[in-house]
């Protein structure tokens, strides 16, 4: 009896284009990686040591590069509020336009296409557009319009403020609110629907009462992930509402406000000796980078969670 | 103890005529007029005309794609919710044809209620999918929710398993008991029809003969249409028996009738297992 | 005929959908007021109205009454209100400073030149003082000059070495974790790159500036510490993730049984991915370079801290550079409004919405392409 030639299937020279190749990409992978891990250890090391409850807490006086007397409560409460303001409109307007296009809208209707077109197009304009947008259209033409209207010779409204930059964030991160929530809404069983329908129940009572509840995670997690980013975004708060030092905390909405990713901004290019400022500078970004993260793991433990039990339910 | 394969057994109701699903002197509930029905430009449902008495359990049997389930879904406009879905002909319940424009498709789903192939209880407790419909059509005050949850869950064969944990997540039951679940659901609101899409179908034997079972006691109380490809639960359990092939109605006759001694041969073949 | 549930008795529910309708059109409604509110601050340059002329044609303090009001508010640069609020004898004096201004205009060839037409924000311009024709962005100076060209160039360069650095490695590591390495890590790296993502832009300009150029700079050895290498590196940090994101998901998408037919054929995992999955994913890698594109084009704070912001004209990549996005951020702080400079500055953001519009919707054309032809319907 002879033995066949190959009985062990073993590749018989080692393949070198596969080593590379899967090399390569591995390493590119890893490179990225990288890349997160030095830019959040840098700021970790140099940062941490110059964070305390003083300087988290306290309000400066007149010089904000002055690690001695500086503080960032108002870049804190000022980020805070513009964001828990944006919130406030981009949630209803970006879970009712997800409803619409999921539940109602017929999908190949031009409406439809062309509603989904202007949401790309809002999710790819650069934030500086933004900031054109809302000087141009919330300052000059609404606030300005709105100062005219109610006669009382005061311009406050016709000035960059709270309100306008939150508005302006609200447009910037409509298209966040709007995939997520649609994501979680396309994933409730479309039997649960019918299943409402057919007790009689009219389609937005189904909605209400049975698609959103089941939906929640989802949009919760829209909702954390449109404030994570607009939290740390400047450029279209520049024109539109941040100030370089206010000396008190924004209690109206027509006052400007301080912000955190503003002020490492100018603590990076205005100061005037950057051997000093480096310090608090790095506590400003910590402090920012925590803030942005913390959102950033909860949206995408949410959302983990939320596919996990959606694979239980099939 | 329920025998898992009953034999077949002669109904006790003689029919007024062949081609309708009426009992002697009992009332036509349903009637389905030259009913065809277009997914677009294909024909799915080919002028169908057949009329269902009050009180009995009409069958709808016949090969994947015939057109069974979508003839179901036309009885109470679930077909509504499809795009590109046109109907012609008519169905009327109780006289009224209810695709006319002034009927009320909330009202209709209320007097017509559906069981899906795969349960769908809500991601709430027992007692909330139950309620779920009551409070649907009005029902607030907490006494009287919780005595129609009660009489609906009895009627569903299920209120002695589950009367301990009505606040209970409904998921948590198994696959028979949430489509038990999915009955009482449906009946809690009290129609005159229900639907039945394969019931069963997603069950095993003898959670299916529980089902079974309630159909024919839900029997006494509401005109059931029941959709299986299951012959012999057809055989086990409905009065009439309508068989569809590609879109037609090939034979509608008492269930005896058509699965001892079918009038055409396709049912025939189709009944005997030769194609299906 | 088709049967819809829009039905009378039911007059609130009617009334939300409605509702939800119209609230849904926000969308198409904000894409519109963009355009128009952003292009409405530059219409007047846009329209040739702008002057902005060192040396203006002066109009006699004499002709005061003969002059039309409009005429006379547009050349005294005051808005509606400030002119009908003004009385005569002040607006007299302010004619009066015009022509005393005019004396003291300067002795230049431009002077007399309205730097904000067409040409001179777009064609080279041999300038008093230079000694041949230049492209120069200069508008705080006695003659102003507007020139778009470096900005232009700026951009570009930036957004060059982004794409060169970033779309190879994202594409590398879609590939690994799409194609090569085992599924369970895909669910750590994939929520890792996502988190790189989170990181503000900001943030990564800052530490563009104070770790990476001092690092490159030691590495490369070249005279600018800020320029449009260090710019567009760090720029690379921000766009990995969106063109590894997009590329991943189109490389997942290819369905499997392709893959398994290579690899039932006797293909390694390498080649099946990079013979036929690949190819079959392409339209989608080509949307996500064109989205980092775009996003690298439209981005501002890292290019505002990272790139050196001298806005001069020159192609060499180590070469302090200033992009149009880091020119609007700069500058709008200090303009007057409704001037020339601060409507060029609207109009430059215009123009740049009009190129990231455009390579967006290229993009969604694409991807749209891919699905169809995944799915077999073309």
């Amino acid at each position: 009896m002879s033995t066949p030639a190959t009985t062990h299937f073993r590749a018989k020279e080692f393949r070198l284009g596969s080593f590379l190749f899967t090399g390569l990409t591995g390493a590119a992978t890893f490179l990225i990686l990288a890349i997160l891990v030095v830019i959040l250890t840098d700021v970790v090391i140099h940062g941490l040591p110059n964070l305390s409850w003083r300087f988290v807490s306290t309000i400066p006086k007149k010089d904000i590069f002055d690690p001695a007397t500086t503080g960032i409560l108002p870049m804190i409460v000022g980020t805070t509020i513009r964001v828990l303001l944006m919130t406030i409109f981009v949630l209803p307007v970006g879970v009712i336009t997800a409803v619409y296009l999921t539940e109602y809208a017929p999908n190949t209707a031009l409406l439809t296409r062309i509603i989904r077109a202007a949401v790309n197009n809002l999710a790819g304009v650069p934030s500086v557009v933004f900031g054109l947008f809302g000087l141009g259209f919330f300052i000059n033409f609404v606030g300005k319009n709105l100062d005219a209207i109610l006669h009382n010779g005061s311009q406050a409204w016709g000035q960059p403020s709270l309100i306008w930059a939150s508005l302006t964030l609200a447009v910037m991160t409509l298209p966040v609110v709007i995939v997520a929530t649609e994501e979680s809404l396309k994933a409730v069983p479309p039997g649960l629907r019918e299943a409402s329908l057919a007790l009689g129940a009219t389609k937005l009572k189904t909605i209400v009462k049975i698609v959103l509840p089941q939906a929640l995670p989802g949009i919760l997690t829209g909702g954390i992930l449109s404030i994570s980013r607009a939290a740390g975004e400047v450029a279209p708060i520049l024109f539109t509402g941040v100030a370089y030092y206010m000396s008190t905390l924004p209690t109206h909405l027509t006052d400007q406000f301080m912000d955190l990713g503003y002020d490492v901004f100018v603590l990076s290019t205005q100061s005037p000796n950057i051997d000093k400022t480096q310090p608090i500078l790095y506590a400003t970004v910590l402090v920012l980078l925590i803030l942005t993260f913390a959102l950033n793991i909860v949206a995408i433990l949410i959302r983990s969670n939320m596919r996990r039990k959606m694979r239980l339910l099939q | 103890m329920t025998q898992l394969m009953p034999e077949i057994s002669l109904p006790k109701i003689v029919p007024a005529e062949a081609r309708t699903g009426v009992p002697a002197g009992s009332q036509a509930l349903i009637s389905i007029e030259n009913l065809s029905l277009y997914y677009g430009a294909s024909k799915a449902l080919k002028n169908i005309s057949l009329t269902l008495g009050e009180r009995v359990v009409t069958a709808f049997i016949g090969p994947s794609g015939c057109g069974k389930s979508t003839l179901l879904r036309c009885l109470n406009r679930m077909n509504d919710l499809i795009d590109n879905v046109r109907i012609e002909g008519a169905v009327k319940i109780g006289g009224h044809d209810i695709y006319d424009s002034a009927v009320d498709v909330i009202e209709l789903r209320k007097r017509v209620g559906m069981v899906f192939q795969k349960s769908n209880p809500f991601p709430k407790s027992i007692f909330e999918n139950v309620a779920y419909g009551l409070r649907l059509h009005g029902l607030k005050d907490q006494g009287s929710l919780a005595a129609a949850v009660e009489e609906s869950l009895r009627g569903a064969a299920l209120w002695d398993e589950v009367k301990d944990r009505l606040h209970a997540s409904a998921l948590g039951l198994s696959g028979g008991q949430q489509q038990r679940l999915c009955i009482a659901r449906a009946i809690a609101i009290k129609p005159e029809i229900i639907l039945m899409d394969e019931p069963a179908s997603a069950l095993d034997p003898i959670a299916t003969a529980r089902v079974e079972e309630l159909i024919l006691e839900l029997k006494e109380n509401f005109t059931i249409v029941i959709v299986t490809h299951n012959m012999q639960q057809a055989a086990r359990i409905s009065d009439f028996t309508a068989f569809f092939y590609i879109g037609e109605l090939v034979e509608f006759d008492a269930t005896a009738k058509v699965f001892t001694n079918p009038a055409k041969k396709q049912t025939e073949d189709y009944v005997t297992g030769r194609f299906g | 005929m088709g049967i819809h549930r829009g039905h009378n008795a039911r007059p609130l529910e009617w009334l939300a959908e409605k509702g939800i309708l119209v609230v849904s059109l926000t969308a198409i409604v904000m894409v519109f007021l963009i355009f128009a509110f952003v292009t409405r601050e530059a219409l007047p340059l846009l329209l040739g109205q702008m002057n902005s002329a060192a040396r203006q044609a002066v109009i006699p303090v004499a002709d005061l009454d003969k002059i039309p009001p409009e005429k006379l508010r547009a050349y005294l640069e005051l808005t509606p209100e400030q002119f009908k609020a003004m009385d005569r004898d002040t607006k007299e004096l302010l004619m009066q400073t015009k022509v005393d201004a005019a004396k003291e205009a300067p002795e230049d060839k431009d002077a007399g030149v309205n730097t904000t037409e067409w040409r001179y924000l777009l064609l080279p311009h041999q300038w008093t003082g230079y000694d041949r024709p230049s492209y120069i962005w200069q508008p705080v100076s006695t003659i102003k000059k507007y020139n778009l060209v470096p900005l232009i160039v700026g951009s570009i360069k930036a957004t060059f070495v982004a794409l060169l650095f970033a779309v190879p490695l994202a594409l590398a590591a879609a590939i690994y974790v799409s194609q090569l390495s085992r599924p369970q890590y895909k669910e750590i790296i994939k929520p890792a790159i996502e988190l790189l993502s989170g990181i503000p832009s900001v943030v990564v300009g800052f530490f563009a500036l104070i770790v990476m150029a001092t690092v490159l700079q030691k590495i490369f050895g070249y005279e600018s510490r800020l320029n449009a290498f260090v710019a567009g590196i760090a720029l690379g940090f921000a766009i990995i993730p969106v063109v590894f994101s997009i590329a991943e998901d189109s490389l997942t998408s290819v369905p499997r049984s392709f893959t398994q037919a290579a690899l039932a054929l006797g293909a390694s995992r390498w080649q099946a991915a990079w013979q036929v999955v690949l190819p079959a994913a392409l339209p989608g890698v080509f949307a996500a370079v064109v989205l980092g594109f775009g996003r690298a084009m439209g981005e501002t704070m890292i290019v505002l801290l990272a790139s050196g912001n001298a806005s001069i004209m020159s192609w060499n990549l180590f070469d302090s550079t200033r992009t149009i996005t880091a020119t609007i951020a700069a500058e709008m702080g200090e303009v007057v409004a409704g001037g020339d400079h601060y409507r060029i500055l609207f109009l430059i953001g215009a123009m740049l919405f009009v190129v990231t519009f455009f390579s967006n919707m290229a993009a969604v054309l694409v991807m749209d392409r891919l699905k169809k032809r995944l799915e077999g319907k073309t």
